[in-house]
């Protein structure tokens, strides 16, 4: 008897299981840890318990949520929050740990800075107390965010107790049409099964639409896979992915590469391998997408209207849909275009690389924007890029700031804040009440979009407006 | 943690689906240390007049009854500690948030699926008496709700057993540490490209 086909999935959980509870508990090895300034309550756990960290040299940590993105070669005012970065700094330094700190070349993001430093690699199990962990899968890793307990059970152990999740396989085929990028696709895949349509699964993305973007897109499409709920988002490896992992400064070198090709290789679903669950969507039928709720489900084609409550037939979801409305300050039925917008954000991990800030840029040249906006690359390398193809000076030209690598105002922590009352359109991953900042309302896009957005002061088509 | 038996307690619902973990506890709040009470920070910015978890009825209140997807969003564990701080052992839903639920269980608070109907009944029935108690069995795997209809449920026998020990999962996979040491041996073998070199 011939062993079933399996998916990319059961290749990677199997290879990293350690042992087996008779109640199906598995122990996970643990290939990459990641930590951010968030991580000190799980130092503070293990110090506290007097253990160390088991695998230093699989332990990373980066200032990503908190560096500010102006001055900084000024110490940072808010006491807190300069705090916030330093802490890190002394507990990686405490461990022993490689830290990517505030002033380190290739500071970043974690989730833009692990890839570009060939830190991510296929086939990887990876773990970071932040749920857009999930980023990584791009590569064809199980990369997946837990709690602050969890981080500290890694670091302790570089293992992982978990329950083996069960699996959705999301097929797009076909082309995205002008202007329609990887982030109106995640974006239809969340709005086609809901924010929490992929609770205990991880999925795989498959199809010719997800094999013809860049790793750059990929990773974006894999950033959200939390947004519907699941627990990764994975991304079979190619020729795409090793000529992208090929050279990177902590990528393996010379045969040694060779060997984990020809290993990787061997990692994608093989035919007739099962799922749970399979979704299927066309790549032509997506438009450039925005939301108009306090959901990433709530994700519309542009050319559409704010959804009216009063159409939806279950009581429980006309009431929810108010209350999204009355916080987002949208009246039913209105054309999403005729929405006005006060600025603009284009960074994240979500939308924040060099492919990003193109497709932004783009779509400035030779243009002002009408609002306010700022910009802010993914990692010190994305930006030093930008800068050399002078992309700071589009974005400069259209009026807007040009920031330092980070989190910055997807989450508002560094002190970025979108103002209360104000809408934004933003190409970060949640539109979340608050998220940006109290009562702050974000409108989730692609860069394009947010670029079109800024040009005109309200949701805007990119089609109608076009690059340059 | 605090081991997790039984509980009789007020139970407050939640008639909002997707509450993620910024409502919970909003990201400015993420940089101050437990001891500064994270239960003052739950649903900070969420607490605005006719806001259920305010309302005086449910005063006490240790069960909450939520919606779909609870705990959605951030992975920040924070937002358990303002639940637990803020007095809650217990949530009730019809799904949950992974990374949520996982955080939950380590820090001794007990999150309960149910079907969709089941719990939207439960919050209907506790906004027509408020103050009524519910009743948690977690060995039995039993929900008691106000007028003594009893709704199992189920849960990953790991985290019942985590519960009820209150124990630290660090001690017990110590227990496997030759079986780690094996699986590093072995895996090192397999994988020489494993620990990055480095530039
Ligand atoms: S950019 Fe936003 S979503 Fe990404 S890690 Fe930072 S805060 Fe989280």
């Amino acid at each position: 008897m011939t062993a079933p086909p399996r998916s990319l999935f059961d290749k990677v959980w199997d290879a990293h299981v350690v042992t087996t509870r008779p109640d199906g508990q598995a122990l996970l090895a643990i290939d990459r840890h990641f930590l951010h300034e968030g991580s000190f309550h799980a130092f503070g756990m293990i110090d506290h318990a007097g253990r160390k960290v088991r695998r230093p040299e699989l332990t990373f940590t980066v200032a990503d949520h908190y560096v500010p993105s102006h001055a900084r070669s000024q110490p940072i005012a808010d006491p807190e929050i300069a705090n916030m970065v330093t802490l890190l700094d002394a507990n990686a330094a405490r461990h022993g740990l490689r830290h990517f700190g505030l002033h380190d070349p290739a500071q970043g993001i974690v989730h833009v800075l692990a890839p570009e430093q060939g830190l991510t690699l296929p086939g990887l199990t990876i773990v970071c107390g932040d749920s857009h962990t999930s980023t990584h899968g791009a590569f064809g890793a199980l990369a997946f965010g837990i709690g602050a307990t969890e981080v500290s059970h890694v670091l302790a152990t570089q293992t992982l107790w978990q329950r083996r999740p069960k699996t959705m396989r999301v097929t797009i085929d076909g082309t995205l049409g002008p202007h329609v990028t990887a982030k109106d696709l995640i974006l239809a895949v969340i709005a086609a099964i809901g924010a929490d349509g992929a609770a205990g699964h991880v999925i795989e993305y498959a199809g010719s639409a997800i094999r013809g973007l860049s790793m750059e897109g990929r990773l974006t499409v894999c950033n959200m896979a939390i947004e519907a709920g699941a627990r990764a988002g994975m991304i079979a490896p190619d020729d795409t992915t090793f000529a992208f992992v090929e050279g990177r400064p902590f990528a393996p070198k010379g045969a040694l590469f060779d060997r984990a090709v020809a290993h990787w290789r061997g990692l994608p679903s093989e035919p007739g391998a099962v799922f749970d669950r399979e979704v299927t969507l066309d790549a032509a039928a997506i438009a450039p997408t925005v939301t108009w709720g306090t959901s990433p489900e709530t994700a519309v084609p542009v050319t559409a209207a704010v959804p009216d409550p009063g159409a939806e037939a279950d009581p429980g979801r006309a009431g929810q849909m108010r209350k999204m409305l009355d916080y987002m300050g949208l009246a039913p039925g209105t054309p999403l275009e005729d929405v006005p917008i006060d600025r603009v954000f284009i960074g994240s991990c979500t939308n924040a690389r060099l492919e990003d800030l193109r497709a932004a840029a783009a779509v400035l040249r030779g243009r002002r924007a009408v609002v306010p906006g700022l910009v802010v690359p993914g990692s010190v390398p994305v930006r030093r890029q930008a800068e050399a193809e002078g992309l700071d000076r589009v974005f400069a030209d259209a009026g807007l700031e040009w920031g330092e690598p980070g989190c910055s105002m997807c989450v508002g922590i560094n002190g970025d804040l979108v103002p209360p009352g104000q809408r934004c359109a933003s190409t970060t991953n949640r539109n979340f009440p608050g998220r940006q900042g109290p009562n702050a309302r974000t409108h989730l896009m692609s860069p394009a979009m947010a670029a079109a957005a800024a040009v005109t002061g309200r949701i805007t088509d990119v089609r109608k407006l076009g690059g340059r | 943690m605090e081991p997790f038996v039984t509980l009789t307690a007020v139970a407050v619902p939640l008639d909002i689906a997707n509450i993620d973990t910024d409502q919970l506890l909003p990201a400015r709040f993420l940089k101050k240390p437990r001891s500064a009470g994270y239960g003052n920070f739950l649903f900070h910015d969420e607490r605005k007049p006719g806001f259920p978890l305010d309302d005086p009825a449910y005063a006490g209140a240790r069960v909450l009854v939520a919606d779909r997807n609870f705990g959605c969003g951030s992975s920040r564990e924070g937002a358990v500690y303002a639940l637990v701080d803020g007095g809650f052992r217990c949530v009730v839903a019809p799904s949950f948030g992974d990374i949520f639920a996982a955080n939950a269980a380590k820090n001794g608070l007990l999150t309960i699926t149910l079907p969709d109907d089941a719990v939207a009944a439960l919050r209907r029935r506790l906004q027509r008496t408020p103050g009524a108690t519910v009743t948690v069995d977690l060995p039995a795997q039993t929900l008691t709700d106000p007028d003594g209809a009893v709704l199992p449920f189920a849960i990953d026998p790991f985290k019942k057993d985590g519960l009820i020990a209150g124990l630290d999962d660090v001690a017990l996979t110590l227990q496997q540490q030759d079986a780690i040491d094996a699986f590093d041996r072995a895996d090192a073998e397999a994988r020489h490209w494993l620990v990055p070199a480095g530039p």
